[in-house]
C-alpha cells in the first residue's frame, strides 16, 4: 500500500469510528462540544502515533507470548505522559475530558493498531498508519462534537449563535447515541456514493 | 456513603453504559443474543469486582504511600490484563461451552473501559474497601442490566422492518439512545 | 531479523526492560510536570477565591484553615489587605444535588454578609440545574450582599428568601444547603474567636 493511501484510509474508508466501530466509549463520552472532541482526538492521535512507532521499532525484540502485555505497558506509558502534560499545561481541557484520558489505554483502536499493523510493519508505515487513523478518529470526534454542540447548545467551538438553550437532549447521554447512529448512516451513505 | 445509595446510583442513576459511556464496545458487540449478554455480564462481574479489590489495595498501600500515583494507569491495566488471562484459563476448565460462546469477547474484557473506569472511579470517590467492592458489584450489575435489556431489544429489532441504511449498528445506537432516555427517569432518586 | 523465541528467559528480559524504561521515563516526566501541575491547581483555586471576596494582597491559600463537618471538610481562605481582613472564602459542599455532589465557594465579608458565590464543581443537568453557574445565568447574583441573618437561605417554597431556578428546585435547594453550611460554620468559628 503506498503511503498516501496508508495515510488517508483512516479518514473515511477505514474510519475508526464510522467504519470500524472502534474507540466508541470516548466518542460518546466527550463529544459534548467540538473542542472536547478535537482535544480527545488529538490526545489519542499522539498516543497512537507514539505507540505505533515504539512497537514497530522493538517488534523483533518482543517474544510473541508477551506481546499484548508489552504493548499495554508501552501504550499506558504514553497515556500517562499525555495525562501529566495536559494536567500541567491545559488544565481546563484536562478537566473537561476527565476519566476518558486514562481510558485511552483501553481504546480498542490503539491496541488494535499496535497488534494488527505496527507489530508487522516497518517504522515509516506504522507511523503514518498511526497518524492517519488518529486523525480520522479526531475527525469523527470533532464532527460528532460539532453536531451535538450545534444542536444542543447553539454554539460551535464555544461561539454561541442563538440566544438561550438548544435541544438539550443532544448534550445528554441519549443524544450522544442517537446523533452517532444517524451520523454513521449519513457518513456511510456518502462514502458509498463517492467510492 | 450508605451502601443502598451506592447500589441504586451505580445500577440506575449513573448506569455505567447508558450514563457514563463505559463498556460501549461489548455493549454493541455482544448484545446480539440474550444468552451471550448474560455470559458476558457474568464474566465482567467477576473481573470487575476482583480488579477493583486488587487495584484498591495497590492504590492505598503502594501508590499513595510511595507517592507514585502517576503509575496508576499502568498498574491498574496490568492487573486487569492479568485477571482476564486467569479468568480465561479458569473458564476453559470449568465451563468450556461458555468459553466457546464468549469467544473473542473474553480477552476483550481487558479493553473494556468499564472495568478500568470503575477501578479508577472507586479511587477518585475515596471509597473504603467494603464500599469499593459494593461499588464494583453494583456497577457490573448495572452493566449486565443494560446489556441484557439491550440484547432483548436487539433480538426484536432483527425481526422488525428497518430501512436498509439503518440496519445493524445505526438503529442499534438510536435504540440505545432511547434506552438511555428511559434510564434518565431514574435521576434524582438518590 | 526474526522474532525472538518465546522462552522464559526472553519473555522475562523483554518485560523487565520495557517496564523499566517505561517507569524511568514516567518518573522523569512526572518530575518535569510536578510544578506546572501544582501551579495550575493553585491558580484555579485562587481564581475562585478572587471571584468571591473583595481585593486582597495576601495569599489566602497559605493561611487556609479547615473544619470537619457532616462527614467532609470545609476550607476557609482568609483574604487580607495589609493587616485588615477583607473577607473569607469558604469552600463548601452539598450532597443533595440532583446529580450528586456540588462544590461551592462562598465569600463572606467579616460581618457575615455574603459578598459573592461561585460554583466550583457540579454535575447538574445542563439547561436546568446548571443555571447555578454564573456564566450560564444570573441566578446566583441574588446572593450578593445578602446577610443570612436576614436573608433566609432556603427556597421560597420552603419558606426562605431564595428564588429557585425554574424547574430545578432540587438543584436550588442543594445550592442553598451548601451556602447555609458555609455560613453556619463560619459564624460558629467567628463567634468562638
Amino acid at each position: 500500500m503506498n503511503q498516501l493511501k496508508n495515510f488517508t484510509k483512516g479518514f473515511i474508508k477505514e474510519n475508526p469510528v464510522f467504519a470500524l466501530f472502534l474507540g466508541l466509549c470516548p466518542t460518546l463520552g466527550v463529544t459534548t462540544t467540538a473542542i472536547n472532541g478535537m482535544g480527545m482526538g488529538l490526545a489519542t492521535t499522539f498516543v497512537l502515533l507514539m505507540s505505533n512507532v515504539v512497537v514497530s521499532l522493538i517488534k523483533n525484540f518482543i517474544p510473541d507470548k508477551v506481546r499484548i502485555p508489552s504493548f499495554i505497558v508501552i501504550i499506558a506509558s504514553f497515556v500517562t505522559i499525555v495525562e501529566l502534560t495536559m494536567q500541567a499545561f491545559v488544565p481546563a481541557l484536562f478537566e473537561a475530558l476527565g476519566l476518558f484520558i486514562p481510558l485511552i489505554v483501553v481504546n480498542c483502536l490503539v491496541l488494535g493498531r499496535a497488534e494488527a499493523f505496527a507489530s508487522k510493519n516497518k517504522l515509516l508505515s506504522s507511523a503514518i498508519d498511526g497518524l492517519g487513523m488518529g486523525l480520522g478518529f479526531t475527525f469523527a470526534l470533532t464532527l460528532l462534537g460539532s453536531v451535538r454542540e450545534i444542536l444542543g447548545s447553539g454554539s460551535i467551538f464555544g461561539l454561541k449563535f442563538i440566544d438561550g438553550d438548544g435541544m438539550l437532549i443532544f448534550i445528554l447521554s441519549p443524544g450522544a447515541f442517537i446523533a452517532l447512529g444517524y451520523l454513521i448512516v449519513i457518513i456511510n451513505k456518502l462514502s458509498k456514493k463517492g467510492a | 456513603m450508605e451502601y443502598i445509595i451506592i447500589i441504586i446510583s451505580a445500577i440506575f442513576v449513573n448506569n455505567i453504559v447508558l450514563n457514563k459511556f463505559l463498556g460501549i464496545c461489548p455493549f454493541i458487540g455482544v448484545s446480539g443474543k440474550i444468552e451471550t449478554a448474560i455470559g458476558m455480564s457474568g464474566a465482567v462481574l467477576f473481573v470487575m469486582t476482583i480488579a477493583t479489590l486488587v487495584t484498591y489495595l495497590i492504590q492505598n498501600y503502594i501508590l499513595i504511600p510511595f507517592g507514585i500515583v502517576y503509575m496508576q494507569t499502568i498498574t491498574f491495566i496490568l492487573v486487569i490484563a492479568t485477571l482476564v488471562q486467569l479468568v480465561e484459563i479458569i473458564l476453559k476448565k470449568v465451563s468450556p461451552s461458555l468459553y466457546q460462546a464468549l469467544g473473542i469477547f473474553l480477552p476483550l474484557i481487558t479493553t473494556n473501559c468499564a472495568v478500568l473506569g470503575v477501578a479508577i472511579m472507586a479511587g477518585q470517590q475515596d471509597l473504603n474497601l467494603m464500599e469499593s467492592i459494593v461499588f464494583a458489584i453494583a456497577n457490573s450489575i448495572g452493566f449486565g442490566l443494560a446489556l441484557i435489556l439491550f440484547a432483548g431489544l436487539r433480538e426484536h429489532l432483527e425481526l422488525a422492518d428497518v430501512p436498509a441504511p439503518m440496519r445493524g449498528v445505526p438503529i442499534a445506537f438510536v435504540v440505545a439512545g432511547l434506552l438511555a432516555m428511559a434510564f434518565m427517569g431514574f435521576a434524582g432518586i438518590v | 531479523m526474526s522474532k525472538k523465541d518465546s522462552n522464559l528467559k526472553n519473555m522475562f528480559i523483554a518485560l523487565l526492560v520495557i517496564t523499566f524504561v517505561a517507569s524511568a521515563s514516567l518518573g522523569g516526566i512526572y518530575e518535569l510536570t510536578k510544578e506546572p501541575i501544582a501551579a495550575a491547581k493553585l491558580e484555579k483555586k485562587n481564581n475562585a477565591i478572587r471571584q468571591v471576596i473583595p481585593e486582597f494582597d495576601n495569599s489566602p491559600t497559605d493561611n487556609v484553615y479547615k473544619e470537619a463537618i457532616d462527614g467532609d471538610t470545609l476550607y476557609f481562605y482568609p483574604g487580607m489587605k495589609g493587616e485588615e481582613p477583607v473577607g473569607t472564602a469558604v469552600e463548601t459542599f452539598t450532597n443533595l444535588g440532583f446529580s450528586g455532589e456540588i462544590k461551592v465557594m462562598v465569600g463572606f465579608l467579616p460581618d457575615g454578609t455574603i459578598n459573592d458565590v461561585a460554583v466550583l464543581e457540579h454535575e447538574e443537568t445542563p439547561g436546568l440545574g446548571d443555571k447555578m453557574e454564573r456564566k450560564k445565568s444570573d441566578w446566583s447574583v441574588q446572593f450578593q450582599g445578602k446577610n443570612p441573618e436576614t436573608f433566609l437561605l432556603s427556597v421560597k417554597k420552603d419558606g426562605g428568601d431564595v428564588d429557585a431556578i425554574t424547574a430545578s428546585t432540587i438543584s436550588s435547594r442543594a445550592f442553598c444547603d451548601a451556602v447555609a453550611r458555609a455560613y453556619d460554620t463560619f459564624k460558629r468559628i467567628n463567634d468562638n474567636k
